[in-house]
């Protein structure tokens, strides 16, 4: 009987596991399958431009947003300057803004007819051709407004490295005979090393599954290989086994952060010790750290949501009407549902981890978790060839034994975005139950089940109280990753079933920019939540990183 | 004794974690309706003797019974939630999401909903601690916060009851109070009830049995007195109490140590032996009594009840240390005759060392 229990709760969370593991699993089988005649199509034409556009956009913006992010968090951690109490949480504002809206507000303002050139053309009396002007549109563009939006991955990870490492560590190391400068080269930025690379290889996944920003700023990446294979080819196995080689983009990054760390797995961040009180910086000095943490955050943040404001503002009321609304309604909706169902799965998961505890279980939470790391275009992919040869077998079958078509039951509705985004955020839930979880002492559990209570009233009486604000945590940080969330929705969506990403995306491939100001300007506002409540627990000493950083 | 039926029994309970070996073929009886305590030294495996009982732990080999009932052997267990067993743990384990009283009801679900308050309230205040029925755990003290998790634990009117190291947490005045209150509500309810320890006094102050434990066996149990009295291997007589060591050989029956010759009659003529003399034998006489070992009273120290006393032996001037009751005591640099009660001396082949 005993016995029984615990098997029940593993076999329920490895159905969960291999559900959710379909869809990559899917794309990489296609890799077996051979190549068809629009894949050699694709090789002779756009192939190596993808390759090409693909590693120089992951190298580009892995680089960049390393240098803008390890910098400012080494500088808020370690230096005292005028405003860095507020830098530290504002630093991570750009968090909120989805690499598509940023590229829109870039692509409007420093376009030839933008705000930026037309001044400069009537200050200096130009015209076309008087002058050169950076082109944003280009791979370059396209490296820097993400770099822009993600560097705060790495400013996180290295801010909690930095500042989780203690005086102690350096000191020492001064006390032994090292100057400043030697001592933060050889132990303050090593220890911080594994946390910063960490952060890095997020930001290359995120830039890897970016399909808004490189479409509209016209760069030829996988993502949109897959998007035009997919909807203009008409060639589904083409598409998958495109998005098969992206995988392997993105596992080729795992590998590298998990080889780079080597065996420094991990950075303690203890409440004990003290913090450095940081040298402190004068005069033009702490101008320079100011203008530093400055930049970084106007342009990731404050320009592109300034021009998002503007444009709503100019064109909100023939914009916003009832069907904006409704937009609205299927974002929220969808993003509700989604956060409500991964908290479940992943409470599951994490449940039937700690009272069964094998390996099972936690083999199957590797693999609900690694949908993540999968850029959103290709889990569509792997979600609707499956869910479209369902669709397909099941009508086959109705119509040959009850006369009736189906129709399509799967794929026709939202049960595929829904399916596709759990997927995909299923880490997202998983990391934030986890660190909940891991603050309740098994003790307590223990001390439940002595005193009789069985393990489904344990999670309800004891667990689900216990974890709630961090089970809120995680709705919320799944909330927002599934309404920025374009890629996927764009592929699975129903017919004509628009939400706020989709119309922003749409407005904005339609040269309508302003208009799609407002739409982009209400996912970049609800995205502003999650980031406040985690520059809330930066103000703290000891925090956990949760979400996307708990998953490393 | 007359026959009392065993309220926990263990038998033939082996356990491994990994390759490591915690319990090996231990057996142990809690007579129903006793107080027993586990005693060891910190690793030796009582904390998982109680999880175990308790059934927190899969039992791998072995039987365990709760009143002449088989709760778990190597085919088949009973869980926890049903085995009926109040476990108070080490840190106490409070929920801190719900108030006292919620905390006391935990395991009263059963019961309809008033009178599961009932009970709960009547638990706290056995305890004394009803008027912080509505108080969260983290506005209690450690003491309180101990007094609420026997209250928890006793609610349900366990089978047994299993207390781990229940006074470790608290400071030394708080400790023998605490001791007295929980020691009545015990009593008071009549539970069986094994305590783990690794404080010999405290054992030997509450116990009604004594078991003690040692590299995942058992190395004695009876009595308290008894195991001080007569321990059967050297780390008995060493844990229970103080012990002055000597190593010699036996000769003609007998041991010749620097506090004069002990009688060996258990050890073979020739056979290396330790002698374990606890302070109280030694008895100390004038001078002029004339006898035994004489010796230079040394340095004191004075510890309140109990005086350290610095005796050097003739003829070879052998220090040895010794805590005696504070009455009566020779002054520096006299001289004493030193007696031994042999009833308080213990003699070991060293093989058992």
């Amino acid at each position: 009987m005993r016995r029984c229990r615990p098997d029940l709760w593993q076999i329920v969370s490895l159905l969960i596991a291999i559900l959710v593991s379909i869809p990559a699993l899917v794309v990489l089988v296609h890799l077996a399958f051979p190549m068809g005649e629009v894949w050699q199509h694709l090789a002779d034409t756009v192939l190596l431009r993808y390759v090409r556009n693909t590693a120089w956009l992951a190298l580009g913006v892995g680089s960049v947003g390393f240098i803008i992010g390890g910098g400012t968090a080494w500088l808020c951690a370690n230096c005292r300057f005028p405003g860095r109490s507020i830098f530290k949480w504002a630093l991570l504002l750009p968090l909120a803004v989805p690499t598509y809206a940023i590229a829109f507000s870039y692509a409007g303002l420093l376009e030839y007819a933008g705000p930026l050139q037309t001044s400069l053309r009537s200050a200096f009396g130009w015209s076309r051709g008087d002058y050169w002007f950076p082109e944003i549109r280009s791979l370059p563009g396209a490296i820097m407004v993400m770099a822009c939006v993600l560097y705060p991955y790495v400013y996180l990870l290295g801010l909690a490295a930095f500042t989780g490492q203690s005086s102690n560590a350096s000191e020492v190391s001064r006390t032994l005979g090292k100057g400043p400068w030697v001592t933060f080269f050889r132990v303050t930025l090593p220890l911080a090393r594994p946390a910063m690379i960490a952060g890095t290889a997020l930001m290359i996944m995120e830039a890897l599954s970016d399909f808004g920003a490189v479409q509209y700023l016209g760069v030829d990446t996988f993502t949109t290989g897959i998007y035009r294979t997919w909807f203009a080819l008409g060639a589904p196995q083409a598409a998958a086994q495109l998005s098969a080689i992206l995988l392997l983009f993105v596992f080729a990054t795992m590998l590298a952060e998990q080889w780079s760390r080597g065996r420094a797995r991990f950075y303690q961040v203890t409440g004990r010790d003290r913090l450095s009180s940081g040298i402190e910086l004068r005069g033009t000095r702490a101008l320079l750290a100011v203008i530093a943490c400055l930049v970084p955050l106007s342009l990731g943040f404050l320009i592109p949501s300034a021009q998002l404001v503007f444009w709503t503002v100019s064109t909100w009321s023939e914009v916003v009407d009832y069907r904006f609304v409704q937009y609205a309604w299927h974002s929220v909706s969808l993003a509700a549902l989604t956060a409500v169902l991964a908290l479940f799965f992943a409470l599951t998961l994490r449940y039937s981890l700690r009272i069964g505890g094998s390996w099972g279980s936690r083999l199957s939470i590797r693999f609900a978790g690694l949908g993540y790391a999968v850029p959103g275009s290709v889990i569509a992919v792997g979600v609707l060839l499956p869910f479209g040869w369902l669709d397909r077998t099941v009508d086959e079958f109705a119509r040959e034994w009850f006369g009736t078509s189906t129709g399509l039951i799967f794929t026709g509705g939202i049960a595929a975005m829904v399916f596709g985004y759990l997927v995909r955020f299923m880490a997202v839930a998983l990391g934030a139950v986890e660190s909940a979880l891991d603050k309740v002492s098994p003790r307590l559990d223990e001390a439940a089940q002595t005193l009789g209570v069985r393990p489904v009233q344990r999670l309800w009486r004891l667990h689900v109280p216990l974890l709630f604000n961090g089970l809120l945590t995680g709705g919320l940080l799944v909330f927002v990753d599934v309404m920025k969330e374009l890629p996927a929705t764009l592929i699975l969506r129903p017919f004509n079933y628009d939400t706020l990403a989709v119309r922003a995306y749409e407005l904005a491939s339609d040269e309508l920019l302003a208009e799609s100001a407002s739409a982009a300007l209400a996912i970049v506002a609800v995205g502003l939540i999650p980031v406040i409540v985690l520059s809330r627990s930066i103000g703290r000493f000891g925090f956990t990183v949760p979400g996307k950083g708990g998953r490393v | 004794m007359t026959a009392i039926l065993p309220g926990l029994e263990l038998a033939g309970v082996s356990h491994t974690f990994g390759k490591k070996t915690v319990i090996q073929g231990l057996d142990l009886i809690v007579p129903g309706g006793s107080l027993t305590c586990l005693l060891g030294p910190s690793g030796c495996g009582k904390t998982t003797v109680l999880r175990l009982a308790a059934g927190l732990e899969t039992l791998q080999v072995g039987q365990i019974k709760i009143n002449d009932v088989c709760v778990a052997d190597v085919n088949n267990a009973i869980p926890p939630e049903t085995r009926n067993v109040g476990l108070m743990f080490q840190d106490y384990a409070l929920f801190p999401h719900l108030t006292v009283l919620r905390n006391v009801s935990f395991g009263l679900n059963s019961l309809p909903a008033d009178s599961r308050d009932v009970m709960a309230k009547e638990a706290l205040a056995r305890v004394g601690m009803l008027d912080a029925a509505g108080f969260y755990p983290h506005m209690l003290s450690g003491g309180e916060q101990q007094r609420v998790a026997l209250a928890r634990a006793a609610a349900p009117a366990p089978g047994v009851m299993l207390l781990d190291e229940p006074f470790s947490g608290l400071d030394t005045e708080l400790r023998a109070s605490l001791r007295q209150d929980t020691l009545r509500l015990i009593k008071e309810t009549g539970a069986t009830t094994l305590m783990v320890t690794h404080d010999p006094m405290e054992a030997m102050l509450v116990a009604d049995n004594l078991v003690l434990m040692n590299g995942g066996r058992v190395v004695q149990a009876g009595l308290p007195m008894d195991l001080y009295r007569q321990p059967k291997t050297p780390f008995c007589a060493r844990f229970l109490g103080e012990a002055i060591e000597y190593i010699g050989f036996v000769r003609s029956g007998e041991v010749i140590t620097p506090l004069g010759s002990v009688p060996a009659e258990n050890a073979k003529e020739g056979d290396e032996v330790v002698v374990l003399v606890r302070p109280e034998a030694l008895n100390l006489r004038p001078e002029s009594e004339g006898q035994g070992i004489v010796a230079t009273v040394g340095d004191r120290r004075d510890l309140g009840l109990q005086t350290k006393l610095e005796l050097r032996l003739e003829p070879d001037d052998e220090p040895v240390h010794v805590n005696l009751l504070a009455q009566n005591l020779p002054l520096t640099g006299s001289k004493v005759a030193v007696f031994l009660d042999f009833s308080m001396v213990f003699v070991f082949p060293v093989r058992d060392r």
